[in-house]
């Protein structure tokens, strides 16, 4: 184990000649009161580094006082965007750093953090802790190969956010699930636009894997093969329905004149400025808008997110922030007992209602004040319990950039070719053949 | 210096010998030359010996147990693939376009700033505002006026008689191309003007006066004496700004990611080493920029030397 941790360092050192010098600040160790002093890497949220903030960083400290001196919870903030997050993360992690305890981390790069040694193991006892009464697709993400190695904090899915008037007088039934052909059409019928998230950035991978998964198909069907025996479900009777809806959007011209440059911000953008009546987004628009003071805010409506096929139910995307421990950690006991706070139903509830990011224990959703400040909690509760989770697999980022990458602009999209051209390119990069 | 030298002494067979107390000079400027010879080696030396070594395997920083020795393979999969191929282009078209309009309008504001005596000095410093702007910063600027939907570039536009558009200028090659070389050269053009100006201060004026008296027009005058006479200058400026802009990345990171077609070498090497974390890769693409770059300098670097040969630098 000792080699393997000094050949690490090495490597990392190797790769990131220019960076790895980056060293931590903090280290591990006793704080000054003499408890345990952890330090938690966290993604930014609403919160910022304010203690009273609503975020994790009021977490770290109602956590830390909670504790009662047991542990002092510091916290370093990542960058803005997952793929950042993953790198500054990945090359601490590499390099056996333990100025890193517990971490934020995005779902999908659980398995390949796992797969690397990076993650302690969720301790058995504490297992069941973190994965009742959380919904099931959080929980798959936060296991790998048979183990827990994460446990989930919050869980985010996308709603079809739409104005009811223009709905009804497109003449679609709301109470009733819709599809996506029956989305552009009503879209073109009115002469407006539907926000998604198009761009060449992961946002855009969510749209397509949440079009495949709604198909029953997924884009990796056999998770945990290594990269030259992946399977993927882009070529198939599935694959290229997805296609052909990004394709029939953006020949219709129904998403908007920077179809290819769209990411969420540009779709709120679009739906609060009125040049879209539909949008397909994470639940946080609802503050966002009301904070802006649209005028149309009871004109305001959601439903679940639209069917690929229909009559096959969709798969709403699933996103979110699952909470690891550094399996170089010198802490590790205090980190899950840190964790175990930080995810605890009274956090996570404080956590949504701050940040307005969706908790992942279901009892939360039954809380009156989360009721009354998300009048659409329970469609996000159900939207979670069925939404589709991104590829599981250790080779996530290279499956997200190859597709981002062919599928892209939208306005190429071809059902006949563009999931045959992914497939191939995923295959021969995975093979060490091509690069991305 | 000649050959009859008092400290060196013609040896038999035409070669020059040193004498013992030139010898000993020479050992004491090597033993004090040693401990800066030995940093560099260090720094310098070994991160490419180890990028050239690690170019021979295939591994990533995930999977390190795994790491396999492919020999050239890494180059050979470089080689044969559009990608890099598409982001040698970019990295050419950047640089070229980048250098010559820079060069030109470098030029351009070096005459004016030579010409204009009483504010030179704040007129500098003026000049230099944008090279002294981090480049990311710079960057997000441009990528903002140029947003679709919020950018003012398309406000701008909008306001003319009967256009009414609002473009997608990172949505497609050329016009990614067009923003991201305007933001270069918004940037570096005073660099260049600088290194111009410096060369315009050595130019001989009695030069200039004489091809006047003898009825030389201005244009006359710049062909034929002016850019002449600071060649050396121009070759500077040319070589510090082809390498320079041979490794661009930050504004094309910031404003497109590489999408459509607009990755350059340096993306490339970072999408690989970093991103994908597959080092072999990464490091055989940054020997090849290595090279690239090697090459530019060694063809500039010769241009000098005929140039000094000549007695016209």
């Amino acid at each position: 184990m000792e080699t393997r941790r000094r050949g690490r360092v090495a490597l990392a050192a190797a790769a990131t000649t220019a960076v790895a010098l980056g060293l931590s600040a903090c280290g591990g160790g006793s704080s000054a009161s003499g408890g345990t002093q952890l330090t938690w890497w966290i993604n930014p949220d609403g919160g910022g580094s304010d203690p009273e903030g609503g975020g994790q960083a009021q977490l770290a400290k109602e956590c830390t006082d909670k504790s009662e001196g047991a542990y002092t919870i510091d916290f370093q903030l990542l960058p803005n965007s997952a793929s950042d997050q993953r790198q500054q993360l990945l090359r601490r992690l590499a390099s056996s750093d333990t100025g890193v305890d517990l971490m934020s981390i995005d779902p999908v790069f659980v398995a390949e953090f796992a797969e690397a040694g990076f993650l302690a193991k969720v301790p058995e006892d504490r297992t069941s802790d973190f994965t009742d009464g959380v919904v099931p697709p959080a929980v798959t993400n936060a296991r790998w190969d048979d183990q827990l190695y994460a446990a989930p904090f919050w869980a985010n899915t996308q709603l079809l956010w739409y104005r009811e008037s223009v709905a009804e007088e497109a003449g679609l039934d709301m109470d009733k699930p819709v599809t996506w052909d029956q989305l552009i059409e009503a879209a073109e019928k009115m002469d407006t636009e539907i926000g998604v998230q198009a761009s060449r950035y992961e946002g855009y991978m969510v749209w397509i894997n949440a079009l495949i998964e709604g198909t029953g198909e997924q884009i990796v069907q056999n998770p945990g093969a290594s990269g030259e025996d992946l399977k993927f479900g882009l070529d198939t009777d599935g694959g290229r329905k997805a296609a052909a809806v990004i394709q029939k959007l953006a020949d219709a011209n129904v998403g908007g004149p920077a179809l290819g440059s769209t990411n969420e911000t540009t779709s709120l953008e679009m739906f609060q400025n009125e040049r879209a009546h539909f949008m397909l987004n994470w639940p946080y628009v609802y503050a966002a808008l009301k904070d802006a003071e649209v005028k149309w805010i009871d004109d305001l409506a959601w439903t679940r997110y639209p069917q690929t096929v229909e009559g096959k139910e969709s798969r709403p995307p699933l996103g979110g922030i699952e909470m690891g421990v550094n399996a170089a950690s010198d802490n590790k006991e205090a980190a899950w007992d840190a964790v175990e706070c930080i995810t605890s139903a009274e956090s996570q509830k404080t956590y949504m209602l701050g940040t307005g990011n969706p908790a992942a224990r279901t009892e939360v959703y039954d809380d009156p004040e989360i009721r009354e400040a998300f009048p659409m909690a329970e469609q996000i509760r159900s939207s979670l319990a069925d939404s589709g989770p991104r590829p599981l697999t250790q080779y996530y980022g290279d499956v997200s950039s190859g597709i981002q990458r062919v599928y892209s602009p939208p306005g190429s999209v071809d059902p006949e070719t563009t999931p045959e051209r992914a497939e191939s390119l995923l295959h021969a990069v995975l093979k060490g053949d091509a690069l991305l | 210096m000649s050959a009859s030298t008092p400290t060196r002494e013609r040896a038999k067979g035409g070669k020059t010998r040193l004498s013992d107390r030139s010898r000993s000079e020479q050992h004491l400027g090597w033993k004090l030359a040693m401990p800066a010879f030995v940093v560099m080696v260090l720094v310098t030396g070994y991160p490419i010996l180890q990028a050239v070594w690690n170019s021979f395997f295939a591994y990533r920083l995930t999977d390190p147990e795994n790491r396999r020795f492919v020999g050239l393979n890494n180059y050979l999969v470089s080689f044969t693939d559009q990608v890099f191929w598409s982001a040698m282009w970019m990295t050419i078209l950047v640089t070229v376009i980048t250098v010559i309009v820079e060069l030109v309008l470098g030029f351009i504001i070096a005459l004016v700033m030579h010409r204009i005596v009483i504010p030179r000095k704040t007129l500098r410093t003026l000049v230099l505002i944008p090279y002294s702007i981090i480049t990311v910063v710079s960057g997000f600027t441009w990528l903002f006026a140029f947003q679709t939907g919020t950018g003012f570039v398309n406000q701008w536009i909008q306001w003319m008689p009967g256009i009414d558009a609002n473009y997608n200028w990172f949505g497609g090659f050329w016009s990614s191309l067009f923003v991201i070389s305007l933001s270069e050269i918004w940037k570096t053009t005073p660099f260049m003007s600088l290194l111009l100006l410096a060369g315009l201060a050595q130019v001989d004026s009695s030069m200039e006066e004489a091809a006047k008296v003898d009825g030389a027009s201005w244009w006359q005058v710049l062909i034929k004496v002016i850019l002449p006479s600071m060649k050396a200058a121009v070759m500077v400026a040319l070589l510090f700004r082809t390498l320079d802009a041979f490794r661009i990345f930050d504004n094309i990171f910031i404003m497109t990611g590489g999408a459509n077609d607009t990755s350059s070498l340096s993306m490339l090497i970072y999408r690989q080493t970093i991103d994908r974390t597959e080092i072999g890769l990464g490091s055989a693409l940054s020997v090849i920029l290595f090279l690239c770059v090697l090459i530019i300098a060694a063809v500039f670097v010769k241009a000098f030397k005929v140039d000094l040969a000549e007695g016209r630098g």
